[in-house]
């Protein structure tokens, strides 16, 4: 019997503000809290709020429905201010014992690609944080982006993790299959769980394509098409926001969640967890060098570090890390930990800018060189709170300016 | 069957006339010629002017083939405003007569009605459709419709509430209406400036075409060395109320707060001139004004290659050849988003043209950050290459076919 993994990123930056250069030095509030809430409500009642009660609801009739998230630090907290019903909801499907979630990064950021330390930090934060919300104890990784490379996985080793999950992409698998687990190269035993994109990329990016020659693509229908594949695990992973907001309800993407698990049991498919998916034995070793990711048709990073203004942006942050810390000032150091979010710098990408895809409609800033103008004036003013003498007066400073806001 | 042949009511070609027009006009004509188009180009041309030296221009461009030059001895000038073609007049000395009045028209109107006069001595050429740009050559354009039946596109590269931001003659723009309401076919250069037309003279929508217009990267040469010490910033155009050079003083006023060693560069005349000249004095700033006057050919290049970046702050910018001109000689562009470029170029910082603080932000951000420099040169000129002359002359090409039924 083969088994699904389910996956979801759930994940929210906080968007920073057209921030003038007229401003810097005036410390005024660097994130859009009116746009963040708004953009937070919208998602929650298009997808959070309906998805995650049709997950319940499948949990209750189906006998051995599972699934796994991964929520980040940054969206949790949103989910706090502006819609807490969207926490009740994940604490009710913690409290079910079917949900299992990842550790990552809590920022969401690319922190293990330019500080190791800054790295186990936010992992750290984010550990706590699941543990508080949802009395978890995750023991398998996710990376931002799942970014990947042999170096992560023996970092992950030392801190104990089982597992990670990572791009199941034929650039590097070659005639090997994604639905298989594999260990680390340059671990003792770290297993790697592979997402298998055209299954997965089936639902969250085709789904409502309909010029697509899968279209309507129905349970019963992709029910058939993973039935015949080998394997350990065939590992779905997506966006959550897949459900309601990429794909609309319109397009049927709820009645085909509702019934998936129905019409996979015709096939005698069944779901499993992340740290069960990793219990199988290895096929075989995957050697990664170089850093890649689940995102555009390069899996590489360059959708957030391709360009000039994207590596020159993050330098700076990361350069600024020591003078931020040094203040012990938590409004100062947090600023700086939202700052590091990936968002930040793939709305900096120029790849595909001029056909105004995927990357384009994303993007709260008019265009990367507007994102770019903006993020350096907020760092700007960052540095100048992070080396003066007095930072409280920043925190003052910022909450008077917030309130008058 | 046989392809159009046309008729075309343009203006005099570069370097003579600087300006969109005359680029544009010698651009179109390059374009169709290529396409193996036949065309009669017909010019109001200086009593003083030296006409061989548009014959080697084409022949240098190998379009002699196709091309036939007609000049018309006129003291019109694209852009002419009353106040300007009264200068002109007064500087055109007629041998024997004594006074140019004497020969052509007293006034801009008077001379744009002798032009139409003597235009019409061509209906007897041979032609499929008759193509006039801008205002000056639109009543000559209806009159040869008039009498020789043919098809009249009218191409219009701005409108009179363009070149004035807004305060127009009203005797030219009756004259733009009428050539605009009598044309079987309109072209523009953008959607920016079709909605003008649509907001001005109410002229029936499907009769107006969009054509961006492309620009030539031949004879464009490699970078020279850059000759100023420090971050320049470039204005480059007539210094006209239309072309925002006041928004972009004020600009440099917020930007010298921020970055006080730049300097600002004013390529270009227009009667504009000694109120910015002034404007620059009054903010105590003109130290960090170079006025060049107009330049040609090859200054042109090396002013855009100097500069680190060019700002085109028009309040009203039917397209705006000038920033691909830029672009294609690898400087970072900032666009007034009135205009018809920044439609098509996506790799640029777009300003409204009022907002000095916003255009000064963007400027100062240029100047700071070199990855945003080149990163808007790279993607920019990369982006520019679509921007081809063939493109647009298809266009045309096209509208001809449509309306002569010809192929």
């Amino acid at each position: 019997m083969t088994n699904i993994c389910l996956y979801f990123q759930v994940h929210q930056p906080y968007r920073i503000k057209q921030y003038p250069l007229f401003d810097i030095g005036k410390h005024a509030p660097y994130f859009d809290e009116h746009k963040n809430a708004e953009i937070m409500r919208k998602v929650a009642r298009k997808c959070y709020v309906p998805t995650t009660q049709l997950l319940l609801d499948l949990i209750h009739k189906h006998p051995s429905f599972c699934c796994s998230f991964s929520i980040t630090g940054t969206a949790l907290e949103q989910f706090e201010k502006y819609s807490p019903e969207v926490l009740e909801q994940f604490e009710k499907l913690a409290a079910t014992g079917r949900v299992e979630f990842l550790s990552e990064t809590y920022h969401h950021s690319l922190s293990f690609l330019y500080d190791a330390e800054e790295f186990d930090h936010q992992i750290a934060l984010h550990k706590k944080a699941m543990k508080m919300h949802f009395g978890a104890k995750p023991t398998v990784f996710r990376n931002t982006e799942l970014i990947y490379h042999n170096a992560l996985a023996a970092h992950l080793e030392k801190a104990g993790y089982a597992a990670v999950l990572a791009e199941g992409w034929d650039g590097f698998l070659g005639w090997r299959s994604p639905d298989y687990v594999y260990k680390a190269a340059g671990t003792k035993n770290v297993k790697l769980l592979l997402k298998n994109y055209r299954l997965s990329d089936d639902i969250a990016f085709r789904f409502g394509n309909k010029s697509w020659n899968g279209y309507p693509l129905t349970a019963d229908k992709y029910a058939g098409w993973i039935a015949p594949v080998m394997g350990d695990s065939i590992n779905l992973f997506m966006d959550f926001e897949t459900f309601g907001e990429h794909q609309w309800e319109d397009t049927g993407i709820f009645e085909f969640m509702k019934h998936l698990p129905f019409a996979l049991d015709r096939h005698n498919i069944g779901f499993h967890l992340p740290s069960d998916a990793a219990c199988a034995e290895p096929k075989d070793e995957l050697d990664i060098h170089h850093p890649i990711s689940w995102a555009d048709t390069e899996r590489d990073t360059s959708a957030w570090l391709g360009n000039q203004m994207q590596t020159s942006a993050i330098a700076k942050l990361y350069r600024l890390k020591k003078d931020v810390l040094a203040t012990k000032n938590a409004h100062i150091i947090d600023s700086w930990r939202k700052l590091t979010t990936s968002d930040h710098f793939y709305y900096m990408c120029t790849k595909w800018f001029s056909d105004g895809d995927v990357h384009k409609y994303f993007n709260p800033h008019n265009s990367p060189y507007e994102a770019y103008i903006s993020f350096m004036n907020v760092i700007s003013d960052l540095e100048i709170a992070a080396k003066k003498k007095n930072p409280g007066m920043f925190t003052k400073l910022a909450k008077l300016l917030e309130v008058s806001a | 069957m046989k392809k159009p042949k046309v008729l075309m009511l343009g203006w005099e070609f570069p370097p003579y006339k600087s300006g969109g027009l005359g680029t544009a006009c010698y651009d179109l004509t390059k374009g169709l010629a290529k396409l193996g188009t036949r065309v009669t180009f017909v010019m109001p041309f200086a009593p003083t002017g030296a006409r061989a030296e548009y014959v080697n221009l084409l022949g240098a461009a190998k379009l002699l083939k196709n091309v036939k030059i007609k000049t018309i001895t006129s003291t019109l000038r694209a852009y002419h405003t009353s106040t300007t073609y009264a200068q002109t007049l007064a500087e055109t000395h007629v041998s024997l007569t004594g006074t140019a009045g004497a020969v052509y028209g007293k006034n801009l109107y008077e001379e744009v009605q002798r032009y139409t006069h003597v235009a019409q001595e061509l209906k007897n050429r041979t032609f499929d459709v008759i193509h006039a740009h801008d205002w000056m050559t639109y009543p000559a354009g209806l009159a040869l419709k008039k009498k020789t039946k043919k098809p009249l596109i009218v191409h219009l590269h701005a409108t009179e509430f363009d070149r004035t931001a807004g305060n127009p003659d009203p005797r030219i723009s009756h004259i733009e209406y009428e050539g605009l309401c009598g044309a079987d076919h309109i072209i523009t250069n953008s959607h920016f400036s079709k909605q003008n037309i649509l907001k001005h003279y109410a002229i029936p929508e499907n009769k107006i075409e969009v054509v961006h217009w492309g620009i030539d990267d031949e004879h464009i040469p490699s970078p020279t060395e850059k000759t100023l010490p420090h971050h320049s910033v470039l204005f480059l155009g007539r210094v006209t109320v239309q072309k925002g050079p006041d928004y972009f003083v004020e600009a440099a006023k917020h930007v010298l707060a921020f970055e006080p060693n730049t300097k600002f560069i004013v390529v270009g005349d227009g009667d504009m001139l000694p109120r910015i000249i002034n404007r620059t004095c009054e903010l105590g700033i003109a130290d960090k004004f170079i006025f060049t006057g107009a330049l040609k050919g090859a200054d042109v290049h090396r002013a855009f290659q100097n500069a680190s970046v060019y700002v085109m702050p028009s309040v009203s910018e039917p397209f705006g050849l000038v920033a691909l001109e830029a672009i294609k000689n690898g400087t970072p562009v900032i666009l007034s988003k009135t205009s018809g470029v920044s439609e098509v170029v996506s790799h640029a910082l777009k300003a409204d043209f009022w907002d000095t603080k916003s255009l000064a932000e963007k400027i100062v951000s240029v100047l700071r950050h070199a990855p945003l420099r080149e990163e808007l040169r790279k993607n920019s000129l990369t982006e520019s290459k679509q921007f081809t002359l063939i493109e647009p002359a298809r266009k045309v090409l096209d509208a001809y076919r449509r309306l002569t039924g010809k192929h």
